[in-house]
C-alpha cells in the first residue's frame, strides 16, 4: 500500500492584532494539509494500523513544510494541533489514522514536546472545513494557548480521500488575558504543566 | 501601509497529482492576503485616495509575499490575479478603489513584467467569505492553459468595516491543459494579450 499525494496545502497568517494593542511581533498561526487516497474507501477492513506506519514519512514531511512556510525557526513554535476529514467513501476510523504520523513526526520535530497534541476529525464532503485545535506543546494547561484554526482545502476530499492537517502557532491568542497556567511558568515535565 | 493591516495570509496550494496522473513538476499556486482597516466603512465618501494608496501599497507587499512563498525568481512567476472581499459597512467601490488604479504596477514590479491585464474579482461578503481570485497569463492573456482561479479566504474576516484583499500567482497552468488555444510557447508578450 503506498501513499499516494494529491494536493498539499499551506496556509500562514500573520497577526498583528485583533482589536487591541499591536503585537511587537506579529503571531504566526500556520497549516499544512494534505490529500491522499484513501486505500480503505468503499468497505469496511478491520486491520488498519499497518498504513499508519506507511504514513510515518508524511508526517514529518508536512511538519518540515510547515515549518518552513512559518518561517524555518523550529524554536519559535510553541503551539500545536492536528486534525483529519475523511471523504464520505470513508469512515471515521480512518481519520484516526493520523493520531501517530501526525502526532509524533510533530512532537520530535519540535524537540521532543511533551503534550498531547489535540486533535478533531470529521467526515465531510468536497470543500469541508475543519477547526483545528490548537494548545502549548509542552503543557496542555497553558490557558492563553488554547486556541484553534479553521482549515480547509478547495476541492478536497473527494469520497475515495482523506485530507490530513497539521497546525502550529508562534505563541498564545493575540490578545490572551484569560490567567491561568502561562507559557513562562510551563515545567515542561508531564506534559500538562 | 496608508491604512491599518489586522493580518497576512499566505496560502500555498501545490498539485501533484489530478484524476490519478502524477502531474511533475506539481503545478503550485500562491495567494497573500491582507485584512485591512476600511476607513470609510458606515458613510459615503466621494475621495476614494487613501484606499487607491492602499492598493499601491498592498500591490507591493502581498506580491512580494505571494512569489516569495513559491520560492521562485520573480521571471519565473506564469500568471496573476488579484480579488477584494468588502465587509458590513464597506460599498463594492472600495474593493474597485483598491484593486484598480495602482495596485498593477508594483505587482508588475514583483513578478517582473506583466504585459496582461491582471483579472480581477470583487464582492461584499461577511467573515469566512470565499473569493474565487480569478488567474491568467501575466504577459498574454489569452494563453488558454492559464486560465484558473483559486479559492481563498481568511476564517474571521472581512469583520464590519474591514476588507479582504487577495493577489495571486503561479507558477504554471492547469495541472492537465488540453483545451488548445495560445501556448506559453507561442506568446509574444508584446500587447499583453498574445
Amino acid at each position: 500500500m503506498t501513499v499516494e499525494i494529491r494536493k498539499v496545502v499551506t496556509n500562514v497568517e500573520e497577526v498583528f492584532h485583533e482589536g487591541g494593542p499591536v503585537a511587537a511581533a506579529p503571531l504566526l498561526v500556520g497549516s499544512a494539509a494534505v490529500v491522499i487516497a484513501n486505500p480503505f474507501a468503499g468497505g469496511y477492513v478491520e486491520d488498519l494500523q499497518p498504513y499508519m506506519e506507511e504514513l510515518k514519512p508524511l508526517g514529518l514531511e508536512m511538519a518540515q513544510r510547515l515549518v518552513a512556510a512559518m518561517g524555518g525557526d523550529k524554536s519559535r513554535i510553541s503551539g500545536f494541533g492536528k486534525a483529519s476529514i475523511v471523504g464520505g467513501g470513508g469512515e471515521f476510523e480512518h481519520g484516526a489514522l493520523w493520531h501517530v504520523p501526525g502526532g509524533y513526526a510533530m512532537r520530535e520535530l519540535l524537540g521532543d514536546a511533551k503534550a498531547i497534541v489535540p486533535s478533531a476529525k470529521k467526515v465531510g464532503a468536497v470543500g469541508a472545513r475543519i477547526d483545528v485545535p490548537i494548545t502549548h506543546i509542552n503543557a496542555s494547561y497553558v490557558r492563553g494557548h488554547f486556541n484553534a484554526v479553521e482549515v480547509g482545502v478547495p476541492g478536497a476530499p473527494e469520497a475515495d480521500e482523506l485530507v490530513f492537517i497539521l497546525a502550529m502557532t508562534t505563541g498564545g491568542r493575540i490578545h490572551d488575558r484569560m490567567g491561568g497556567l502561562r507559557a513562562e511558568d510551563v515545567k515542561g515535565e508531564d506534559g500538562l504543566r | 501601509m496608508s491604512v491599518k493591516v489586522r493580518k497576512f495570509v499566505v496560502i500555498v496550494e501545490e498539485t501533484q497529482k489530478e484524476i490519478g496522473r502524477e502531474i511533475a513538476p506539481p503545478t503550485r499556486r500562491a495567494a497573500a492576503l491582507a485584512v485591512i482597516e476600511n476607513p470609510f466603512a458606515d458613510r459615503y465618501e466621494e475621495d476614494l485616495e487613501v484606499l487607491m494608496q492602499a492598493g499601491e501599497d498592498l500591490g507591493k507587499t502581498l506580491g512580494e509575499k505571494a512569489v516569495a512563498a513559491l520560492g521562485v525568481a520573480p521571471s519565473e512567476i506564469e500568471s496573476y490575479g488579484k480579488a477584494a472581499i468588502v465587509g458590513e459597512g464597506g460599498e463594492l467601490e472600495h474593493a474597485a478603489a483598491i484593486l484598480h488604479p495602482r495596485m498593477g504596477k508594483p505587482l508588475r514590479q514583483a513578478v517582473e513584467k506583466g504585459a496582461a491585464l491582471v483579472p480581477s474579482s470583487k464582492k461584499m461578503g461577511g467573515i469566512g467569505s470565499a473569493i474565487d481570485v480569478p488567474l491568467g497569463h501575466k504577459d498574454a492573456a489569452y494563453v488558454r492553459s492559464h486560465f484558473d482561479g483559486m479559492e481563498v479566504r481568511v476564517p474571521d474576516a472581512p469583520r464590519h468595516g474591514e476588507i479582504v484583499v487577495a493577489i495571486a500567482v503561479t507558477d504554471s497552468g492547469r495541472p492537465l491543459p488540453r483545451v488548445g488555444g495560445l501556448t506559453t510557447a507561442e506568446v509574444k508578450g508584446e500587447d499583453g494579450l498574445r
